[in-house]
């Protein structure tokens, strides 16, 4: 047992020591900096790299990923307290007092999502080599996926919140890129333009929280911030914690900004998978753990989180529910999911580890039935509608299996990956309070229904094929990346929860706290499991059990408002959208009809301008010469009178 | 004192330069395009040696200062001399030369006017450029403050579009407007100092040491600050510009938009704030309220646009209300991000305006709605458009968002409020720069557009390449600009009698081991 293991929630003020980066650590900025490199050569190279092109995208990616791993055998060396990594590049912005270094943080936290990052992102790389091998522009995908792995991994290495924002952005600039790319789709333009004008609106948050720092602190830097924030006033606090929140709901598609993850499968499949699955919007799951000192000291702003967190989990869960896009409906699961990480850190530290464990495991088993769904889109012809699948498992044995695996995750049956983490966001929710246990409840049972409605249509029941589809197994370049995703969702929680691994390696910069609950221990996880069975029950008798019908019944009105992602567009567009038309279009007839009226006018009424000036228009330089005289004249005169 | 010749020799290569390409024959056309860009080249190069012989730590107001009695009966001076805002403005002023006589090769081919007499009134209003910001003597920023308008005029009026004339005869009326305004202060003020020395002055450092009547301060500053405000330009001043820009020839309006108009919010800087202080205090509420409204309404007009140069137009009358903004908060963090912001838009606006241009002189048309899926035939045309939108609505990493987020964190210190409403403008920022882009690049390619519109060739590529890497190159390194900005800005806050408001909390300290 690690030293921390205890009643540990004291580490987190005693601020771990920070090191500046030497040895092994002197290395850090290569991982940002090799998948730049190669997103640079690509773009840059042109067509003229569309050969080889995306072997230099795996490259750069895996290079990060062996520096990845030996930054972490080096972090493993030092000792517990000494696991923070500094590494000053330059000073990047100084006026002032406000001074903001380029600098890069390797800790525990960090580490983690750049394992995460580089290991999930290049066995997505090594994936799309297969799945966009008839793309003409797979050159130009890969410079993309470059591209967001570096300004991912800048985003979880910044010191301070400035450069953070870089990565921030950085990753919204990709994955606009990456929803859009194929723009010739005008509904894949659209979906493009419409993550990156929500994330905007998230981003108004981070620019807010990252001014009310400065006003507050005089830093922007995590050890100026996030050191003992009680100091400030509580209003700031919270006002810092309700700004990072709006910011972390843009990033990471939570309620009231969550309608563009939907739209946002306009992207190919391992975009999916890789920035709307694993790792870019769980960004927002990062800032507020990475934020914890902050949100500690300001409950009402946890409770926001936690809010937050909960409804999304709920909504994401219904609309799940009711997709028969497969994609669709995982991202409806991806939205739940990130509520549940999102409510697990708004509980604080007695969340904050499994928020993180939560998004790891998710990462794997997310990742890896995405990539499923990638795999039955490629042998479908690019089907979407699950309701034209069905049977598959025979004829895609492998993708089955492997699917299977993220199932049984997801649904957090033992021994598989989700078990460990879910069941401790809902013990940890139910020590917060007993209606926050009930929600998370509730999602894991709605949770498990429509996974198995999912996976049931899919795999199982009766073929629904369309006539031209000859269903196959996918490449091995395609199966081999999802059978360790596969096989991480089947271990991985078993592994990083071994001996509590995962957790005490966190501890040092999230702080732990046991949750307490006022039932036995095993209560909790029994109840979900109950739930999780019966929910999975109730997908296999209708979803299996009976026919599935090739054209969507009408449904209930909870269907049908849940086909139309709750209405979340329908309210965009009558509260935002269509008033912001209205309004633009009449501030331009009232800039061209009455400011610059206003302006013809005057010119026009005083002393017959308008007639000098159309004598002007005859553009006689003598004309003009002589009018520029008469300026100098009346100078002079003006001067001598003056003077006089 | 020793007078520098590095000023007088910038101003005076270009004029030259003007001069030789007037006697260049008029049907060798290329000839004199070649003579102009070789000569606007040199300048460019003399401002780099130039500014590499800048010391930010020199202490001295003024730099490379050079003084010569004009009209003593006046005591007016031919004095030029540049602090850090002046040199990063010259060498913006003198980078973008070369760039515009590059990228507009033909814009003058086919015009009513000469292509020699285009490239010489460039190069004219160079010359005119590099004086308004270096000159330290305020009757000689006048001058060339008026004589700017006469090189604009006509390459509006002879080179322009179809309403040419239309919007010519506006900017200049406008434009002489406030110009007599500045005028009438100008005379004002040297009465003044005569009033309080004995003897009359136009030099820029006496007057900035007097200490004016309030009152007299207040209609001093009105002068000076209309005669900006319709210059950078400011909401309700502001209907002059999109016109202006939509008529030019591209390389014209990246002139107009990206340096000249920038003599407005310099002028704000250097003059209003340090010559008329508490005047400056007095009308801070209302400026910024102008500043906080240029930024949301020229926002809300441009995504309302539909024509490609006049929406470009209006996203300047937005950044133009950032830059204002963070001159008047008096935070340092404002204005050393106004002065950076001025070079940034500076930069930017020219990648949106030329390659907006070439985008439409292939097309013929400037409406967007004529435009569709451009990214399939000209993908190169269309990355750089992205990035010039990027830059445009400040994607960090992008040397523009460094300075708007120093606006905005200096803007935050003083008034939070004000901080708020303006961080909008990001927002609105992301719509007109995605809209546009969605409907001219993407979707589905309309025939005309793919037989008319070729990707960029490599004279177009050299032009716009290193705009591009200005951005990225400043956005990660904004160091060498700060670091001579920052004690000229210092200079202004300590003219205002401004300090940084300190933080609820003291900083922590950081750097060492706890």
């Amino acid at each position: 047992m690690s030293p921390f293991s205890g009643a540990v929630h004291q580490a987190a003020e005693a601020a771990p020591v920070v090191m500046p980066a030497s040895g092994v650590f002197s290395l850090t900025w290569l991982l940002v900096a090799l998948p730049l490199a190669g997103a640079m050569v690509l773009l840059l190279a042109g067509r003229r790299s569309n050969a080889w092109g995306h072997w230099v995208g795996v490259l750069a990616s895996t290079a990060s990923f062996v520096v990845a791993v030996m930054l972490f055998f080096g972090l493993l060396g030092q000792s517990t307290g000494a696991r923070t990594q500094k590494q000053h590049l330059f000073d990047w912005i100084a006026v002032g007092k406000f001074n903001v270094p380029f600098d890069l943080r390797l800790d525990q936290l960090s580490m983690t999502f750049v394992l995460l990052i580089t290991g999930v992102g290049t066995l997505i790389h090594i994936y799309s080599v297969g799945y966009m091998s008839h793309d003409r522009e797979r050159r130009r995908f890969f410079a993309y996926l470059n591209l967001f792995v570096a300004a991912m991994l800048l985003l979880v290495l910044a010191d301070n919140y400035l450069l953070l924002y870089v990565g921030w952005e950085g990753v919204g600039l990709a994955s606009y890129l990456l929803i859009g790319f194929w723009f010739f789709k005008e509904t894949a333009a659209v979906a493009s333009k419409k993550a990156f004008i929500a994330n905007r609106v998230g981003d108004v948050g981070l620019s807010l929280a990252i001014m009310l720092m400065f006003f507050t602190f005089g830093s922007v830097t995590f050890d100026g911030v996030l050191t003992d924030p009680s100091r400030a006033s509580s209003s700031s606090l919270t006002w810092i914690g309700l700004a990072l929140l709006l910011a972390a709901c843009g990033k990471s598609a939570q309620f009231p900004l969550q309608s563009w993850l939907l739209d946002a499968m306009e992207g190919p499949t391992p975009v999916s998978a890789l920035i709307h699955a694993a790792t870019m919007v769980t960004a927002g799951v990062y800032l507020i753990v990475r934020s914890g000192a902050i949100f500690n000291a300001t409950p009402t702003a946890q409770t926001a989180v936690i809010v937050v967190g909960a409804i999304t989990l709920l909504m994401g869960a219904v609309i799940g529910s009711a997709k028969d896009d497969i994609k669709k409906a995982l991202a409806g699961s991806t939205m739940s999911q990130i509520g549940y990480m999102i409510l697990a850190a708004g509980l604080g530290p007695v969340g904050y580890a499994f928020a993180i464990f939560h998004l790891v495991v998710h990462g794997f088993f997310k990742a890896d039935m995405f990539l499923g769904a990638g795999s039955v889109m490629h042998g479908m012809n690019d089907q979407v509608n699950m309701r034209r699948f069905g049977a598959l498992r025979a004829v895609m044995v492998a993708t089955w299996i492997t699917f299977g695996a993220g199932y049984l995750a997801i649904l957090g049956i033992p021994p598989f990956a989700g078990f460990y983490s879910k069941d401790k966001i809902i013990e940890a929710a139910f020590s917060h309070n007993t209606l926050t246990g009930l929600v998370t409840l509730v999602g894991a049972g709605v949770t498990a229904f429509y996974m198995t409605r999912l996976f049931a249509m899919t795999f199982h029941g009766e073929k629904r094929w369309a006539d031209d589809a000859h269903p196959h197994e996918s490449p091995m370049i395609m199966i081999a990346p999802i059978a360790v995703l596969a096989l991480l969702s089947a271990v991985g929680g078993l592994v990083l929860n071994y001996n509590n691994a995962l957790v005490d390696w966190l501890t040092p910069v999230t702080g732990f706290e046991e949750p307490s609950l006022s039932v036995a221990s095993w209560v909790v996880p029994v109840t979900a499991l109950v739930l999780v069975l019966l929910g999975a029950a109730l997908g296999w008798l209708l979803y299996d059990g009976r026919p599935v019908p090739q054209v969507a019944p009408a449904g209930n009105l909870l269907t049908r408002a849940a086909r139309a992602d709750l209405y979340g567009d329908a309210v965009n567009e009558a509260v935002l959208m269509r008033p912001g038309q209205y309004l633009t279009r009449w501030l331009v007839w009232f800039d061209n009809r009455v400011v610059d009226g206003v302006v013809n006018g005057t010119a026009a009424t005083i002393g017959g301008l308008s007639g000098r000036a159309r004598r002007l228009q005859t553009g006689f330089v003598r004309s003009y010469a002589l009018s520029m005289l008469g300026g100098a004249a009346l100078v002079a005169l003006a001067l001598v009178l003056v003077r006089l | 004192m020793t007078n520098s010749l590095w000023l007088p020799a910038l101003l005076a290569v270009p004029l030259l330069g003007a001069l030789a390409v007037m006697v260049v024959p008029s049907s060798r056309e290329k000839l004199a395009k070649q003579l102009g860009l070789a000569v606007s080249l040199m300048v460019f190069a003399l401002t780099i040696a130039m500014a590499l012989k800048f010391s930010a730590a020199s202490g001295a107001d003024f730099q490379f200062a050079y003084s010569l009695s004009w009209i003593p009966q006046f005591g007016v001076h031919f004095a030029l001399g540049v602090d850090g805002i002046a040199l990063v403005l010259v060498a913006l002023s003198t980078s973008l030369v070369p760039v515009v006589l590059l990228a507009g090769w033909h814009d003058a081919d086919d015009a009513r006017g000469s292509v020699r007499g285009y490239v010489s009134l460039i190069l004219v209003l160079e010359a005119a450029m590099i004086g308004v910001f270096a000159a330290t003597d305020v009757f000689l920023f006048y001058v060339f403050f008026e004589a700017m308008l006469v090189p604009v005029y006509f390459l509006i009026g002879r080179y322009g579009g179809a309403r040419r004339n239309y919007a010519a005869v506006k900017f200049l009326l406008y434009s002489l407007f406030g110009g007599l305004l500045m005028l009438a202060s100008l005379i004002g003020l040297y009465v003044v100092s005569g009033d309080l020395t004995g003897t009359g002055t136009f030099d820029f450092t006496s007057l900035a040491a007097l200490v004016i009547d309030p009152n007299t301060q207040k209609w001093l500053f009105a002068g000076f600050f209309i005669a900006f405000a319709i210059k950078a330009p400011l909401v309700p001043f502001h209907t002059w510009l999109p016109d202006a820009a939509a008529e030019s020839t591209p390389g014209t309006a990246v002139l107009l938009v990206g340096v000249l108009d920038k003599v407005g919010t310099f002028g704000m800087l250097r003059y209003c704030l340090e010559l008329f202080p508490d005047a400056s205090r007095w009308a801070t509420p209302l400026v910024i309220v102008l500043a906080v409204v240029s930024i949301l309404y020229g926002a809300l007009l441009a995504i309302g646009q539909t024509d490609i140069k006049r929406l470009i137009a209006y996203t300047s009358v937005s950044h133009f209300g950032f830059i204002t903004l963070g001159v008047f908060v008096m935070t340092s963090q404002g204005q050393s991000g106004s002065a950076l912001y001025m070079v940034n838009h500076g930069f930017s606006t020219a990648a949106l305006f030329l390659i907006g241009g070439f985008l439409i002189s292939r097309r013929g048309s400037r409406l967007i709605a004529d435009f569709g899926g451009v990214q399939k035939v000209a993908p190169i045309l269309a990355g750089t458009f992205l990035i010039a939108g990027m830059s445009a609505l400040a994607l960090p990493g992008l040397s523009s968002f460094v300075s708007e987020f120093l606006v905005l964190v200096g803007t935050f210190q003083r008034y939070p409020w004000v901080g708020v409403v303006a961080t909008l403008g990001i927002v609105l920022a992301a719509l007109y720069v995605l809209l546009m882009y969605q409907r001219t690049m993407t979707g589905p390619t309309p025939d005309i557009v793919e037989e008319k519109v070729h990707d960029l060739g490599g004279r177009e590529v050299l032009a716009v390449a290193p705009l591009i890497v200005v951005m990225l190159v400043l956005g990660f390194y904004p160091k060498p600009v700060l670091d001579v900005v920052n004690p000229a800005v210092d200079r202004v806050m300590h003219a205002v009698s401004a300090t940084d408001p300190t933080s609820q909390v003291a900083p922590v300290a950081e750097g060492t081991q706890k």
